[in-house]
């Protein structure tokens, strides 16, 4: 049995109290490569912010092998698009584990950086200032910068959002090298059949856990018929997340939480 | 030519230091407001400019017009507004502008609070406006030490500046270093100030910090490059606002920032990404 890369125990993320992933368990395989699915509102990107620690844990815990280097692509990037930078200084920031604030960027790293350009498809973009790309390109640049972090835990964040059917081909083929590379990859997504097609493993997600395994049994259509009734909204009476009917609730600390 | 450019500097000693100082004041402050403006942060060097009047007020009521305890004050005031805010902004929901408006607004008022307490308006005036043709050597040695020290941050700070304002989330995901960088920039922010007071007063010493920085923009598409430029609009502005002040007999802290300002009007309409390129001359364009 191969070893978990991410495990979460008992795992309630939320904001003000009120759950946005609640009670989840389980373990993601290392060299794993696993879809997100679920609603808007189902606490996906939740659950990435609580994997790269951007957000505390109600209560629960998750574990991360100790040394696992991390890439996160968040969904809503806070890049600023009017600073006066290249292609070239946004991909090296993909440097910064390696390099760090001091460390000289080298004539092999910039090899490295003109490769990981070639990768994307974006050969000779170098010295294109970022406010000139266009969605798509920008996506292309954003994978170039995971290329080089050299991750061995990868989040993608709805990476395909908005994107041409080529270029989510392309960044396709790069994830699928990033899993034949041995890293372990998170991706969340909407396209069902994308997933089907490309993700060996998923997570269906409703607030709680519907379905996690197999993608062709986690999206069968009961499953997605229990994801879809799930109720979005927050309530202020909703009720305390209880002691007794967790199984597992003597294993965190009693942070209490609403149940939506 | 000689008698108009060259002998105001070489016949006198004050003018001579007034040069000296307001340069090396560019020098070190320039860059710092290129970082400002990139970040947004344009209104904050006023804003702690402002904030920097009780800590210099007081210190003026208790030893006079002496160049260090005004600086330390001044230095003491403008940490705790600018530091206090950055907090403000960074472990609560308020943003920076309006915790920083709450906060120089507090300061401002104790200044003006402290000042009036023992002083008349014509202190008030020297600690706002500042008297750069009045630069004794203390004066001097504090604007190049400070000057130093900037410069010296500004290298060693610089990748992670670039990366706090280019994408500050990524920065956050692989580096525990943004928060340190965002505080050592705002203490820079404050250093210079308080190296400008003494010359410029409190008020326009940012205008050197700004004006020469929102000029270079409309010119340049490269971080470095824009510092440099604004580096240069400074020294021009100092040595202009000086040799105007000097031949017209007006006050020399506002000519120098008046000049920056002509700089600045002149780089919007005519820089190379500036309003007469972008609106009024038709292009020719290539096909990729």
């Amino acid at each position: 049995m191969a070893e978990n890369c991410l495990t979460f125990e008992n795992l309630t993320l939320g904001y003000n109290s009120h759950a946005a992933v609640h009670h989840l368990n389980g373990a993601v395989r290392r060299g794993s490569l696993t879809a997100v699915v679920g609603a808007n509102g189902s606490g996906k990107s939740t659950l990435m912010k609580g994997i790269v620690g951007a957000l505390k844990p109600i209560s629960g815990k998750i574990d991360i092998k100790p040394g696992t280097r991390i890439a996160y692509l968040p969904q809503q990037s806070e890049i600023d698009r009017s600073f006066p930078a290249r292609v070239f200084d946004l991909v090296s920031l993909g440097l910064w584990p390696k390099r760090g604030l001091l460390g000289r960027i080298t004539a092999g790293d910039r090899a490295e950086i003109s490769k990981a350009l070639m990768s994307v498809g974006l050969s000779g973009f170098e010295n294109r200032p970022i406010d000139t790309l266009s969605g798509g390109q920008m996506q292309r640049a954003l994978f170039a910068r995971v290329l080089l972090q050299d991750a061995d835990l990868i989040l993608l964040d709805e990476p395909f959002n908005a994107i041409d059917a080529k270029t989510v081909g392309d960044l396709l083929d790069l994830v699928q090298r990033w899993h034949g590379e041995g890293r372990t990859i998170i991706v969340v997504a909407h396209d069902l059949d994308l997933v089907r097609e490309n993700f060996p493993e998923c997570l269906l997600l409703a607030r709680s856990a519907v379905a996690w395994g197999p993608t062709r049994t986690a999206l069968h259509p009961e499953r997605l018929l229990a994801a879809r009734r799930f109720d979005e909204a927050w309530h202020e009476d909703a009720p305390w997340c209880g002691d007794s009917q967790e199984p597992h609730a003597h294993n965190h600390d009693h942070h209490p939480h609403h149940h939506a | 030519m000689y008698e108009f450019f060259i002998a105001p500097f070489a016949e006198f000693g004050f003018m001579q230091r007034a040069l000296f100082g307001s340069l090396l004041l560019s020098l070190s402050a320039c860059p710092v407001g290129v970082f400002l403006m990139l970040r947004r942060m344009s209104l904050t060097g006023d804003a702690v400019a402002h904030g920097i009047l009780p800590g210099a007020a007081v210190a003026y009521l208790m030893f006079g017009l002496e160049i260090v305890p005004m600086t330390i004050g001044g230095l003491i005031a403008g940490l705790v507004v600018a530091l206090g805010a950055g907090a403000v902004a960074r472990f609560t929901l308020q943003k920076e502008d309006a915790s920083l408006a709450a906060f120089y607004l507090i300061s401002l008022a104790l200044g003006v609070l402290v000042i009036s307490i023992r002083g008349s308006s014509v202190d008030l005036m020297q600690v706002l406006f500042g008297t750069v043709l009045a630069l004794d050597s203390s004066a001097l040695i504090l604007i190049a030490s400070i000057c130093v020290i900037t410069l010296v941050s500004l290298t060693i700070f610089w990748r992670g500046l670039v990366a706090e304002c280019l994408d500050p989330l990524f920065l956050r995901s692989v580096s525990r270093i943004g928060t340190p960088v965002h505080f050592a920039f705002l203490t820079l922010t404050v250093l210079n100030l308080v190296a400008g007071f003494q010359a410029l007063g409190t008020l326009l010493s940012v205008g050197l910090m700004m004006l020469p920085a929102a000029g270079a923009r409309f010119w340049v598409n490269r971080v470095s490059a824009m510092s440099a430029l604004a580096v240069l609009f400074g020294f021009a502005s100092c040595v202009t606002g000086l040799l105007v002040s000097y031949h017209a007999a007006l006050p020399s802290g506002p000519s120098i920032i008046l000049a920056a300002g002509v700089i600045y009007i002149a780089s919007v309409f005519c820089g190379t990404r500036g309003l007469i390129r972008t609106h009024f001359i038709t292009h020719r364009h290539r096909t990729a």
